[in-house]
């Protein structure tokens, strides 16, 4: 019925998808010279003294670190293009294998997270603009300035110190509790659960899930509240809005209708550029929680100095980040039929 | 009296230097005037919750009782002067500082396991936290500003090229940018503030950046500055006279708004043991230590430094908040009643404006 | 000292049918950081069914604020006084649930800005079954949108299209849109505030000339609000100069325009260019500030025939003509509300003239 419409929204999309790639490329190029060029041998720093000279050498020859820079850079890129992330130095599993195993477990707490984030963003800020400077408009300001203000790790900790060790509603540390067993096709514990049939692992996954999940969403809801609400203060003194009264349409149908939705565009935006704090509020959530994910390897991994680990897991974050914003600009695409064009 | 000649009310007076530069203050606080009491009130909230931050890095020795890595101290009297600890290896008589004493008389935040007076890591914490992001500010100011204003300028391909690459480093989340830097800087120097400095600041350039550039932009296109270009002035005059002093104006609500996360980040990075070394006191640093007191139900040492960072973010915050409410007409809060006379009520009119206009009136008449 | 209960400026001829809009003392006020702006002040006037009544005056003059007065549209902190009366039914003060139908159902306003006011996420289409629907809940989804569809055929907008997206439309037509979405319930009144500043100059014809068919064939009450004298002369039956929140002047097109009484109205005529033009005029000075609006005459000191009584005693409209009105001390009866009576200098002069009489 909208022939024009979709015809322009494929066109869109394709021009979104066309610059993916290259925006990687640049990405990519960019966090190579960042953690490539800089001097020192990654396989000493890593191995240290550990090993003998010798011993070094065939390493570093077998990381293909003897390699021109240009030859190495070739490969990381040829190899990322492979699906293949590179091979840790101290660990025998390789990236790819790595992310595999720990990618559910930060995958599973940041969309626990982003759920907490937006309805308590969208609930909290469309409120308090529709009841603007009232009581709870002037109380979830504060709440969204507070709680966006308190570091993640330390939220995290009296988190547990009150829910966990005090009054023992929630477990904390790891996903499952050791008791469990099961099967994991898919290593999202929650999914493999419902796939399963397997209740106790539903359950107990969802139990492990709410501490560092409810942390980490309240802190990143700050930001949801305070756009939300002033997106809708926004659209409440439109000129649509105004005009849907001046049409006698009831207010509560302006409000919700008009004003709501119309409120609601920016924030799929806003939830792209906020995964990128997510994520970053995931390495801290995991290492506070000792939730075994891909956030915590990577702290581990740049304790030990495994440069070839840091830089994989590096470069899948980034792969992440470029395919979420790709995927927010296609939902924006299909959401607004102004960006169409 | 030939065709309508207006009275222009209100310039009777000669213009004297005073009254012009009263005018100017006038122009410039007018939108905190007209802001609605909320805005202002949040923004005092913020300036009194930072300016005593503020003080605290000044002068950290007034408040705080012990040095921030002093475990012990002098009992009675001692020659020498200086913040306690240093007597001590000198023969002074000397007592330890409690191992993880609640908070009480003597120690009001408590004591950690290696002997350190919390209230004083945390009055020495704001020292750290205040340099380091006036450093990082600096540099990503320093890069992001003048980068900013030429790309956004020139256009063309530069311009493309650069906003590329700034997104390319605004998608990395801030924190593992940061982590990376810190990594990457560990290689050359040993870790301290200026490497820590430069991890954070680097996360904030793209945003000044942005800013700057999206702002020059729509200045560029404004009539004056076509009147300058028109007129001659070289590409460097302009931006720097006529662009610079417009744009400049968005710097403060992002600077105000940047440091607040900028002191998350750096607490962040703390945490995990990539900001400043022990035995500086960093607030970021101080909880990653307090980490495994907690399991065994000791508060107080993750709970006071990691106050100091949301209160210390929730005072710049309120600041960058508030400005921005202030300066950004569309979000003004519009707290303000009309109301109309009731019958028979007269129209609130000022007398005095009535005999002015009558008194210039008749001058005019006259003439 | 005020131009309440002035009286009511009447329809062109002895009109047979009531008025369909009977507004008295409406007043407007805005709230301010530097308190109560007084919009519109007290205005009074009459409009019958099928008659187009002009509102003229510069910006800030308080047209736009009395349009949407009129339907009670007031931002927060707005505040409203006065009595409106529709087809004999007083409006101000009633309950929520009935202005809301009066809006929309009884009157229509178009808006001077016609690209921001339709919701961007809608559909045409789908405006109008909101609009409909929210009126006759009764009416099904298809039956709206058919009536939909011929309201849009009526002004001009092709049915095919109606179930495109705002933003696929000009400007003209989103102000015909906008148009077929005020007249789809067949109101009696229709307000237009300035509905074709924003468009240009051939656009605007048809508009207008939209506007005047649908009065005349529906008998519908328009009330064009512009600062385009041209308009008004082209378009209404009879106008009203506004000025600082008040009418100043009233009377039939042909009155007002050939024998402008209020000394405003007189310089608004000047100022018009036309093919007949020698010489620019304009009024000097800009319109009061209406948080404090000085007292007496409002127009006072921008007035070229000003004299001692005009900034004490506030003039109300006095019959100058039959059927015309002007608010102004140079005509007997405008100073009803003074306690003294005012004598000017020379009994009506209709243009400027020198001063030393004084």
């Amino acid at each position: 019925m909208a022939a024009p419409s979709s015809g322009s929204l494929r066109s869109y999309i394709l021009g979104r998808l066309a610059f993916a790639p290259v925006f990687l490329f640049l990405l990519l190029t960019m966090l190579f010279i960042l953690l490539r060029v800089a001097p020192g041998d990654p396989v000493a720093a890593a191995l240290g003294d550990r090993v003998s000279a010798e011993q070094l050498d065939i390493r570093r020859e077998a990381a293909g670190l003897n390699d021109p820079l240009l030859v190495q850079y070739g490969r990381y890129l040829g190899n990322v293009v492979q699906g293949d992330l590179g091979t840790p130095i101290t660990d025998p599993r390789s990236v790819t294998q790595i992310v595999a195993d720990l990618f559910p477990a930060t995958f599973e707490l940041t969309m626990f997270a982003m759920i907490v984030a937006v309805l308590v963003g969208i609930i909290v800020g469309a409120l308090g603009a529709r009841h603007r400077d009232g009581l709870f408009d002037v109380g979830g300001r504060l709440f969204g300035i507070l709680i966006y203000a308190a570091p993640v790790f330390w939220l995290g900790i009296l988190a547990q110190l009150l829910f966990a060790n005090r009054w023992g509603l929630f477990p904390t540390g790891n996903r499952v509790s050791a008791r469990i067993t099961f099967d994991d096709p898919t290593g999202f514990y929650l999914l493999d659960g419902i796939l399963t049939g397997n209740s106790q692992l539903f359950w107990n996954a969802l139990e492990h899930l709410v501490l560092p999940g409810m942390t980490l969403g309240l802190v990143i809801s700050g930001v949801f509240i305070r756009m939300v609400r002033v997106n809708m203060l926004q659209t409440l003194r439109s000129d649509y809005v105004e005009a849907a009264m001046a049409r006698g349409i009831p207010e509560r149908k302006v409000v919700f209708r008009h004003a709501f939705r119309n409120a609601l565009v920016p924030v799929v935006t806003i939830m792209g550029l906020q995964f990128a704090l997510l994520l970053g509020g995931a390495i801290l959530t995991e290492t506070t929680f000792s939730w075994p994910g891909l956030g915590q390897a990577l702290v581990e991994y740049i304790n030990t100095r495994d440069y070839a680990a840091v830089q994989g897991i590096v470069t899948f974050f980034a792969i992440l980040v470029v395919a979420v914003s790709l995927l927010i600009d296609i939902i924006n695409g299909l959401v607004d039929p102004r960006v169409r064009y | 009296m030939p065709t309508a000649t207006a009275p222009d009310v209100g310039t009777g007076a000669p213009v004297d230097e005073r009254s012009s530069l009263r005018r100017r203050f006038d122009h410039a606080i007018k939108p905190w005037r007209r802001a609605n009491p909320m805005a202002r009130w949040l923004v005092i909230a913020g300036l009194l919750i930072t300016s005593g931050f503020g003080f605290l890095a000044l002068f950290p020795d007034v408040v705080a009782p012990y040095g921030e890595s002093q475990y012990q101290y002098v009992v009675g009297t001692t020659d020498e002067t200086g913040p306690g600890g240093e007597a001590c290896g000198r023969g002074a008589e000397c007592e330890q500082i409690p191992r993880r004493a609640e908070p009480g008389a003597g120690f009001p935040f408590g004591t950690t396991s290696a002997r350190l007076d919390v209230f004083s890591r945390v009055v020495h914490g704001a020292r750290v936290a205040f340099s380091i992001v006036l450093m990082s500010t600096a540099l990503a100011m320093g890069i992001g500003v003048p980068l900013g204003l030429y790309s956004g300028y020139r256009g063309g391909k530069l311009d493309r090229v650069l906003v590329t690459l700034m997104d390319a480093i605004y998608v990395i989340p801030g924190l593992l940018l940061a982590i990376i830097v810190a990594f990457v800087l560990k290689q050359y120097f040993a870790p301290g503030l200026a490497s820590a400095a430069i991890a954070v600041g680097v996360v904030y350039v793209p945003q000044y950046f942005r800013v700057i550039r999206n702002h020059t932009l729509s200045v560029k296109e404004e009539p004056f500055v076509e009147a300058a270009r028109s007129m001659g002035a070289p590409p460097r005059t302009i931006i720097g006279r006529y662009v610079f002093f417009n744009v400049v104006q968005s710097v403060p609500v992002i600077f105000t708004l940047n440091a607040a996360d900028a002191v998350l980040t750096l607490a962040g990075l703390g945490f995990l043991g990539y900001g400043v070394p022990f035995p500086q006191a960093e607030w970021g640093l101080d909880v990653s230590r307090a980490l495994s007191d907690v399991v065994s139900g000791f508060w107080w040492t993750a709970f006071w430094p990691g106050l100091a960072i949301m209160l210390l973010v929730t005072g710049l915050t309120l600041v960058g908040e508030g400005l921005n409410d202030i300066v950004n007409p569309l979000l003004r809060v519009k707290g303000f009643k009309g109301k109309v006379p009731k019958r028979g009520e007269p129209t609130p009119e000022a007398e005095a404006e009535v005999e002015r206009q009558m008194s210039q009136t008749a001058k005019r008449e006259n003439a | 000292m005020s131009a309440s209960t002035a009286p009511a400026p009447g329809p062109r001829g002895s009109g047979a049918a009531a008025p369909v809009l009977e507004v008295r003392d409406l007043s407007v006020a805005y709230g301010t950081p530097a308190g109560s702006l007084h919009a519109v002040d007290r205005i009074s006037f009459d409009l019958y069914p099928g008659e187009s009544l002009g509102v003229v005056g510069e910006s800030g003059c308080g047209k736009s604020s009395m349009g949407r007065g009129l339907l009670q549209l007031m931002p927060p902190g707005g505040d409203i006084g006065g009595s409106v009366k529709l087809a004999g039914e007083e409006l101000i003060g009633v309950d929520a649930a009935r202005l809301r139908r009066a809006r929309g159902e009884d009157l229509a306003l178009v808006f001077q800005e016609p690209m921001t006011r339709l919701d961007p996420l809608m559909r045409v289409s789908e405006h109008f079954v909101e609009a409909i629907r929210a009126h006759r809940p009764d009416v099904s989804k298809d039956d709206a949108e058919h009536m939909g569809r011929e309201a849009l055929a009526q002004m001009g907008i092709p049915p095919t299209r109606a179930r495109n997206y705002p933003h696929e439309f000009s400007g003209g037509m989103r102000q015909r849109i906008m148009i077929a979405l005020g007249i789809v319930l067949k109101p009696k009144v229709i307000v237009a505030d300035e509905p074709t500043t924003a468009l240009d100059v051939i656009v605007e014809a048809q508009i207008l000339d939209l506007l005047d068919r649908l009065r005349s064939d529906e008998n519908v009450g328009l009330i064009l609000i512009t600062h385009n004298l041209g308009t008004v002369a082209e378009t209404c039956d009879r106008v009203a100069v506004m000025y600082a929140g008040r009418i100043v002047e009233t009377g039939s097109v042909a009155q007002v325009f050939d024998d402008p009484k209020h000394p405003y109205t007189q310089g608004l005529l000047r100022s018009v260019i036309s093919i007949d033009t020698t010489e620019l005029s304009s009024i000097e000075g800009s319109p009061p500030d209406l948080v404090s609006p000085p007292r007496g005459c409002r127009f006072t000191p921008r007035c070229p025939e000003r004299f001692d009584a005009c900034p004490t005693v506030d003039p109300v409209l006095a019959e100058t003509n039959p059927g015309q009105h002007a608010a102004c001390l140079l005509y007997p009866g405008a100073d009803a509300g003074s306690p003294r009576t005012v004598v000017p200098p020379e009994r009506a002069a209709a243009q400027p003239h020198q001063g030393e009489t004084r």
